[in-house]
Protein backbone atom coordinates (compact mmCIF):
# COMPACT_ATOMS: atom_id res chain seq x y z
CA UNK A 1 0.00 0.00 0.00
CA UNK A 2 2.03 3.11 -1.18
CA UNK A 3 -1.16 5.72 -1.27
CA UNK A 4 -3.09 6.40 2.46
CA UNK A 5 -7.01 5.63 2.10
CA UNK A 6 -9.49 7.54 4.23
CA UNK A 7 -12.01 6.97 5.51
CA UNK A 8 -14.86 9.84 6.78
CA UNK A 9 -17.20 9.93 8.92
CA UNK A 10 -20.33 12.27 10.54
CA UNK A 11 -20.83 11.21 14.10
CA UNK A 12 -24.57 11.95 14.72
CA UNK A 13 -24.79 13.89 18.63
CA UNK A 14 -28.41 13.26 18.70
CA UNK A 15 -28.75 9.20 18.94
CA UNK A 16 -27.06 7.11 21.41
CA UNK A 17 -28.35 4.10 19.93
CA UNK A 18 -26.63 4.39 16.88
CA UNK A 19 -23.32 5.38 18.11
CA UNK A 20 -20.79 2.81 17.46
CA UNK A 21 -21.67 2.47 13.32
CA UNK A 22 -18.36 5.14 12.48
CA UNK A 23 -16.34 2.57 14.92
CA UNK A 24 -18.23 -1.00 13.83
CA UNK A 25 -17.82 0.31 9.67
CA UNK A 26 -13.72 0.84 10.07
CA UNK A 27 -13.70 -2.49 11.93
CA UNK A 28 -15.16 -4.09 8.92
CA UNK A 29 -13.18 -2.06 6.40
CA UNK A 30 -9.88 -2.40 8.34
CA UNK A 31 -10.77 -6.27 8.35
CA UNK A 32 -11.01 -6.09 4.51
CA UNK A 33 -7.40 -4.33 4.22
CA UNK A 34 -6.07 -7.49 5.88
CA UNK A 35 -5.32 -5.77 8.92
CA UNK A 36 -4.33 -7.71 11.90
CA UNK A 37 -7.03 -8.83 14.61
CA UNK A 38 -5.24 -6.83 17.43
CA UNK A 39 -4.50 -3.64 15.54
CA UNK A 40 -8.29 -3.83 14.54
CA UNK A 41 -9.29 -3.87 18.29
CA UNK A 42 -7.11 -1.36 19.11
CA UNK A 43 -8.34 0.82 16.04
CA UNK A 44 -11.96 0.54 16.56
CA UNK A 45 -12.07 0.62 20.18
CA UNK A 46 -10.09 3.37 21.05
CA UNK A 47 -12.54 5.49 18.14
CA UNK A 48 -15.77 3.69 19.74
CA UNK A 49 -14.74 5.79 23.08
CA UNK A 50 -13.74 8.55 21.36
CA UNK A 51 -17.11 8.49 18.89
CA UNK A 52 -18.58 8.28 22.63
CA UNK A 53 -17.68 10.93 23.63
CA UNK A 54 -18.46 12.83 21.22
CA UNK A 55 -22.27 12.14 21.12
CA UNK A 56 -22.39 12.22 25.09
CA UNK A 57 -20.40 15.36 25.53
CA UNK A 58 -20.23 17.71 21.70
CA UNK A 59 -23.53 16.74 20.31
CA UNK A 60 -21.50 15.22 17.31
CA UNK A 61 -18.74 15.55 15.11
CA UNK A 62 -16.36 14.11 12.46
CA UNK A 63 -13.98 11.14 12.43
CA UNK A 64 -11.38 10.20 9.80
CA UNK A 65 -9.38 7.37 9.67
CA UNK A 66 -6.83 7.43 7.37
CA UNK A 67 -4.62 4.21 6.86
CA UNK A 68 -1.25 4.26 5.37
CA UNK A 69 2.00 1.80 4.84
CA UNK A 70 3.56 1.71 8.40
CA UNK A 71 0.12 3.17 10.38
CA UNK A 72 -3.10 4.25 11.14
CA UNK A 73 -4.36 7.53 11.95
CA UNK A 74 -7.56 8.89 13.88
CA UNK A 75 -8.55 12.26 13.16
CA UNK A 76 -11.42 13.38 16.00
CA UNK A 77 -12.86 16.96 15.30
CA UNK A 78 -15.75 18.46 17.66
CA UNK A 79 -17.69 21.79 17.89
CA UNK A 80 -18.38 20.60 21.45
CA UNK A 81 -17.78 22.95 24.94
CA UNK A 82 -13.71 21.79 24.77
CA UNK A 83 -11.80 20.30 27.93
CA UNK A 84 -11.24 22.89 30.64
CA UNK A 85 -8.53 20.63 31.93
CA UNK A 86 -7.01 18.11 30.17
CA UNK A 87 -4.51 16.30 32.73
CA UNK A 88 -7.80 15.87 34.55
CA UNK A 89 -10.22 14.64 31.86
CA UNK A 90 -7.18 12.16 31.22
CA UNK A 91 -7.42 10.38 34.99
CA UNK A 92 -9.24 7.00 34.67
CA UNK A 93 -12.63 7.70 36.80
CA UNK A 94 -12.82 11.60 36.07
CA UNK A 95 -16.26 12.28 34.57
CA UNK A 96 -18.63 14.60 33.84
CA UNK A 97 -21.21 12.47 31.94
CA UNK A 98 -24.76 13.04 33.88
CA UNK A 99 -26.51 10.40 35.27
CA UNK A 100 -28.88 9.15 32.32
CA UNK A 101 -25.60 8.98 30.67
CA UNK A 102 -24.13 6.60 33.35
CA UNK A 103 -27.67 4.44 33.34
CA UNK A 104 -26.73 3.37 29.91
CA UNK A 105 -22.91 2.00 31.38
CA UNK A 106 -20.77 5.17 30.10
CA UNK A 107 -19.35 7.77 32.21
CA UNK A 108 -17.40 5.42 33.72
CA UNK A 109 -14.54 8.19 33.37
CA UNK A 110 -12.20 5.44 31.18
CA UNK A 111 -12.86 7.12 27.87
CA UNK A 112 -10.10 9.16 27.12
CA UNK A 113 -7.56 6.50 29.50
CA UNK A 114 -8.71 3.53 26.94
CA UNK A 115 -7.81 5.90 23.80
CA UNK A 116 -4.55 6.39 24.92
CA UNK A 117 -3.96 2.85 26.45
CA UNK A 118 -5.00 1.39 22.62
CA UNK A 119 -2.59 3.79 20.54
CA UNK A 120 0.82 4.51 20.28
CA UNK A 121 0.53 8.34 20.05
CA UNK A 122 -2.34 10.63 21.00
CA UNK A 123 -2.82 14.57 21.08
CA UNK A 124 -5.88 16.37 22.15
CA UNK A 125 -6.01 20.06 21.24
CA UNK A 126 -8.80 21.29 23.04
CA UNK A 127 -10.11 25.22 23.53
CA UNK A 128 -12.74 25.52 25.60
CA UNK A 129 -15.86 27.26 24.30
CA UNK A 130 -14.71 26.09 20.87
CA UNK A 131 -14.34 22.36 20.54
CA UNK A 132 -11.98 19.44 20.24
CA UNK A 133 -9.53 17.56 17.79
CA UNK A 134 -7.84 14.50 19.14
CA UNK A 135 -5.57 12.82 16.73
CA UNK A 136 -4.30 9.03 17.60
CA UNK A 137 -2.07 6.99 15.87
CA UNK A 138 -1.84 3.60 16.05
CA UNK A 139 2.01 1.63 14.34
CA UNK A 140 1.49 -0.89 11.84
CA UNK B 1 -14.77 -24.72 23.84
CA UNK B 2 -17.53 -22.80 21.67
CA UNK B 3 -19.95 -21.09 22.57
CA UNK B 4 -23.00 -23.20 21.73
CA UNK B 5 -20.88 -26.13 24.09
CA UNK B 6 -20.56 -23.80 26.37
CA UNK B 7 -23.96 -22.56 26.59
CA UNK B 8 -25.38 -26.28 27.12
CA UNK B 9 -22.65 -27.36 29.57
CA UNK B 10 -23.34 -24.27 31.88
CA UNK B 11 -27.04 -24.71 31.21
CA UNK B 12 -28.04 -21.25 29.84
CA UNK B 13 -30.05 -20.06 27.48
CA UNK B 14 -29.42 -19.32 23.71
CA UNK B 15 -31.11 -16.07 23.11
CA UNK B 16 -29.49 -15.66 19.66
CA UNK B 17 -26.43 -17.77 18.71
CA UNK B 18 -25.28 -16.35 14.96
CA UNK B 19 -21.53 -17.67 15.01
CA UNK B 20 -22.23 -20.58 17.93
CA UNK B 21 -18.64 -22.21 16.80
CA UNK B 22 -17.18 -19.48 18.29
CA UNK B 23 -14.12 -20.36 20.60
CA UNK B 24 -14.18 -19.11 24.03
CA UNK B 25 -11.12 -18.80 25.86
CA UNK B 26 -11.54 -16.76 28.87
CA UNK B 27 -14.33 -14.70 31.26
CA UNK B 28 -14.71 -10.89 31.87
CA UNK B 29 -17.52 -9.89 34.52
CA UNK B 30 -18.67 -6.00 34.30
CA UNK B 31 -21.20 -3.42 33.67
CA UNK B 32 -19.39 -0.25 32.90
CA UNK B 33 -19.05 -0.30 28.86
CA UNK B 34 -15.53 1.45 29.21
CA UNK B 35 -14.00 -0.73 31.53
CA UNK B 36 -15.08 -3.72 29.49
CA UNK B 37 -13.55 -2.55 26.46
CA UNK B 38 -10.48 -1.53 28.34
CA UNK B 39 -10.18 -4.95 30.02
CA UNK B 40 -11.71 -7.74 28.34
CA UNK B 41 -9.97 -9.65 25.94
CA UNK B 42 -10.44 -11.04 22.17
CA UNK B 43 -12.56 -13.80 22.92
CA UNK B 44 -13.63 -13.78 26.60
CA UNK B 45 -17.06 -14.58 27.32
CA UNK B 46 -18.81 -11.10 28.31
CA UNK B 47 -21.35 -11.63 31.72
CA UNK B 48 -23.09 -8.42 32.24
CA UNK B 49 -26.86 -7.15 33.77
CA UNK B 50 -26.40 -4.04 30.98
CA UNK B 51 -29.53 -4.97 28.45
CA UNK B 52 -29.19 -1.56 26.15
CA UNK B 53 -28.14 -1.35 22.02
CA UNK B 54 -24.79 -0.17 22.96
CA UNK B 55 -23.70 -3.61 24.31
CA UNK B 56 -23.90 -5.13 20.88
CA UNK B 57 -21.11 -2.47 19.97
CA UNK B 58 -18.85 -3.16 22.59
CA UNK B 59 -19.32 -6.68 22.66
CA UNK B 60 -18.13 -6.34 18.41
CA UNK B 61 -15.30 -3.85 19.06
CA UNK B 62 -13.87 -5.33 22.18
CA UNK B 63 -14.11 -8.95 19.99
CA UNK B 64 -15.38 -10.90 22.77
CA UNK B 65 -17.21 -14.64 21.59
CA UNK B 66 -20.31 -14.20 23.73
CA UNK B 67 -22.29 -11.72 25.88
CA UNK B 68 -23.67 -13.78 29.12
CA UNK B 69 -26.62 -12.05 30.49
CA UNK B 70 -26.70 -12.78 34.16
CA UNK B 71 -29.50 -12.41 36.77
CA UNK B 72 -32.04 -13.26 34.30
CA UNK B 73 -31.85 -10.28 32.33
CA UNK B 74 -33.81 -9.79 29.39
CA UNK B 75 -32.97 -8.16 25.95
CA UNK B 76 -35.44 -6.03 23.77
CA UNK B 77 -36.46 -8.20 20.13
CA UNK B 78 -34.42 -5.12 18.75
CA UNK B 79 -31.41 -5.88 20.43
CA UNK B 80 -31.74 -9.47 19.09
CA UNK B 81 -31.92 -8.39 15.33
CA UNK B 82 -29.01 -6.32 15.66
CA UNK B 83 -27.18 -9.05 17.29
CA UNK B 84 -28.34 -11.53 14.72
CA UNK B 85 -27.04 -8.69 11.97
CA UNK B 86 -24.08 -8.07 13.59
CA UNK B 87 -23.12 -11.65 14.40
CA UNK B 88 -22.77 -11.05 18.07
CA UNK B 89 -23.57 -13.95 20.66
CA UNK B 90 -25.88 -13.71 23.01
CA UNK B 91 -26.76 -16.18 25.85
CA UNK B 92 -28.77 -15.84 29.07
CA UNK B 93 -28.31 -17.10 32.77
CA UNK B 94 -31.04 -17.12 35.27
CA UNK B 95 -28.33 -17.48 38.08
CA UNK B 96 -26.88 -14.10 39.21
CA UNK B 97 -23.52 -12.91 38.17
CA UNK B 98 -20.62 -14.91 40.44
CA UNK B 99 -22.42 -17.57 40.08
CA UNK B 100 -22.72 -17.47 36.37
CA UNK B 101 -18.85 -16.67 35.99
CA UNK B 102 -18.08 -19.83 38.52
CA UNK B 103 -20.30 -21.59 35.82
CA UNK B 104 -18.11 -20.78 33.47
CA UNK B 105 -15.04 -20.98 35.13
CA UNK B 106 -15.08 -25.05 35.31
CA UNK B 107 -15.98 -25.43 31.78
CA UNK B 108 -12.69 -23.11 30.21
Amino acid sequence: MSESLTFHFDVDGEDFTSAGQASVQVKKNLRRLGISPEIIRQVSIAMYEGEINMVIHAGGGKADVVVSEDKIEIILVDKGPGIADIDLAMQEGFSTATDSVRSLGFGAGMGLPNMKRYTDEMTIDSVVGEGTTIKMVVNL
Amino acid sequence: MTVNELCEKCGFSAVVVPDGDREVTGCYMGDLLSWVMGRAKGDDAWITIMSNINIIAVASLADVSCIILSEGVTVDDDIIATAQQKEINILSSALPSYETAVKVSEQI
